[in-house]
């Protein structure tokens, strides 16, 4: 059995593991829709979106551990970082670890993020890490697809049958109290926005919004009210699920170390 | 060694190159797809800057070994490949030749990205930009699917000649 990893809490890496742990999360539970989407179209879509969300992952996780060296601690490489952590050492945001629940699920929460990370990826393109920048720029132009993507969906379910508009707003019902978390700020964003790492997450809220609204508008759906609940993923306090998407994707890697195809 | 020289290992190493095809799409070489930045000598040998398609594309390691070994074939090694995000590829740098070939391989080629970038987001169905049918040039096209195959690819239908196609996406 391989022992899990130790990873520094310097407030760069941390904010570059919420953003690459967010994609790779997220992509492990796209995957779970390879061979079981409505359509053969969609199965194609969903891998396709899970494969940029990996290419992603591995780039902005490869970028967090030279970081760690950089700033005097052990590095650790993007599979060290994908399968020796312990759950409560990732960063991502809760709503990407949440169970896939059916189609129009996974389309409400793959276009909220889409539109998040779009924008993110708009601002990274010009952070202080010309490394950073160099992902974001690429990662910028899959978002987009993706964002377009899922919000055709959106509004197709969302003013489609009845019975595809109860589900969208049943997503929406479910979905709506974790996109909250995305826009909550913390020390580590905010030493991220004075380096110029990155932007403050809040500072993207107003935009999303936006996004958001004119799309649900378009399906038919109104933005609920909001509430006081607040998810806690990015600090890495995460719903039950989160354990058992890691039992799945790390136990290969942890009972025969450094295993390849 | 002469500048003379010099030159010539590098432009041998780009005509090799343009002998060096995409796994995915074997009819169009690397040089072709815009995704060879750059050549360069040094002491330590050729370096060969290369910048991914996608962020995920499983092709990506692939391309880097047929590289190296079709370089080193050729007597021009050693080489070493450099992955260069910034800036990041867009099928605008794909060359004339390399749209020709596709088209004759049966896969629409890209158009211009710039309109595609600039224009905004919209979520009501809509007719994407008119596509040319590579097989029967019919404009009276239809997309099935916003995802191909392979990350780099759409699928469209003809309505004219009836054939499904793909179209590889301008991005």
């Amino acid at each position: 059995m391989q022992a899990s990893i130790a990873v520094s809490r310097d407030p760069a890496v941390q904010y570059l593991l919420r953003i690459g742990d967010t994609c790779l999360i997220h992509a492990q539970r796209t995957a779970e829709w390879s061979g079981h989407a409505p359509l053969p179209e969609e199965d194609i879509a969903l891998s396709n979106m899970a494969l940029d969300l990996i290419g992603q992952a591995r780039a902005v996780l490869t970028r967090a551990g030279q970081l760690e060296a950089e700033l005097g601690g052990s590095a650790h490489d993007e599979d060290q970082l994908a399968f020796l952590r312990e759950e409560r050492d990732f960063r991502n945001l809760t709503l990407a670890e949440l169970p896939r629940g059916d189609f129009a699920l996974t389309m409400l929460r793959n276009f909220a993020l889409a539109t998040f990370m779009k924008l993110l990826w708009t601002k990274l393109e010009r952070s202080t890490d010309a490394e950073l920048a160099g992902i974001a720029g690429k990662a910028l132009k899959e978002a987009r697809y993706h964002q377009e993507h899922a919000g055709g969906w959106v509004v197709r379910l969302g003013d489609g049958t009845a019975e595809s508009a109860a589900r969208m707003k049943a997503a929406l019902d479910t979905l709506w109290p974790y996109f909250a978390e995305i826009f909550e700020s913390d020390a580590i964003d905010e030493q991220a926005a004075a380096t110029g790492l990155g932007p403050r997450w809040a500072e993207l809220a107003a935009d999303w919004r936006e996004e958001f609204a004119a799309v649900l508008g378009a399906a038919g759906l109104a933005l609920p009210a909001d509430r006081a609940f607040r998810s806690t993923g990015k600090a890495g306090r995460h719903s039950e699920h989160l354990g058992y998407i890691l039992a799945e994707m790390q136990h290969l890697q942890r009972a025969f170390p450094g295993g390849v195809w | 060694m002469s500048l003379a020289r010099l030159d010539s290992r590098v432009e041998r190493a780009w005509s090799v190159l343009d002998g060096v095809l995409d796994p995915e799409v074997p009819v169009v070489s690397v040089r072709d797809l815009g995704i060879v930045r750059d050549v360069v000598e040094s002491d330590a040998g050729l370096s060969v800057v290369v910048t991914p398609t996608y962020s995920g594309c499983p092709a990506t390691e692939v391309i880097e070994s047929s590289i190296v070994a079709a370089l080193e074939a050729e007597g021009l090694g050693p080489v070493r490949v450099e992955m260069r995000r910034a800036p990041a590829w867009t099928t605008d740098w794909m060359s004339e030749k390399g749209r020709r070939r596709l088209r004759e391989y049966g896969i629409a080629p890209p158009g211009p990205v710039v309109a595609a970038a600039t224009a905004p987001l919209r979520f009501v169905p809509r007719p994407p930009r008119p596509l040319a049918c590579p097989r029967c040039e019919s404009y009276d096209t239809e997309r099935i699917s916003a995802f191909g195959a392979t990350a780099c690819k759409a699928l469209w239908r003809c309505r004219a000649c009836r054939e499904p196609f793909e179209h590889f996406k301008p991005i």
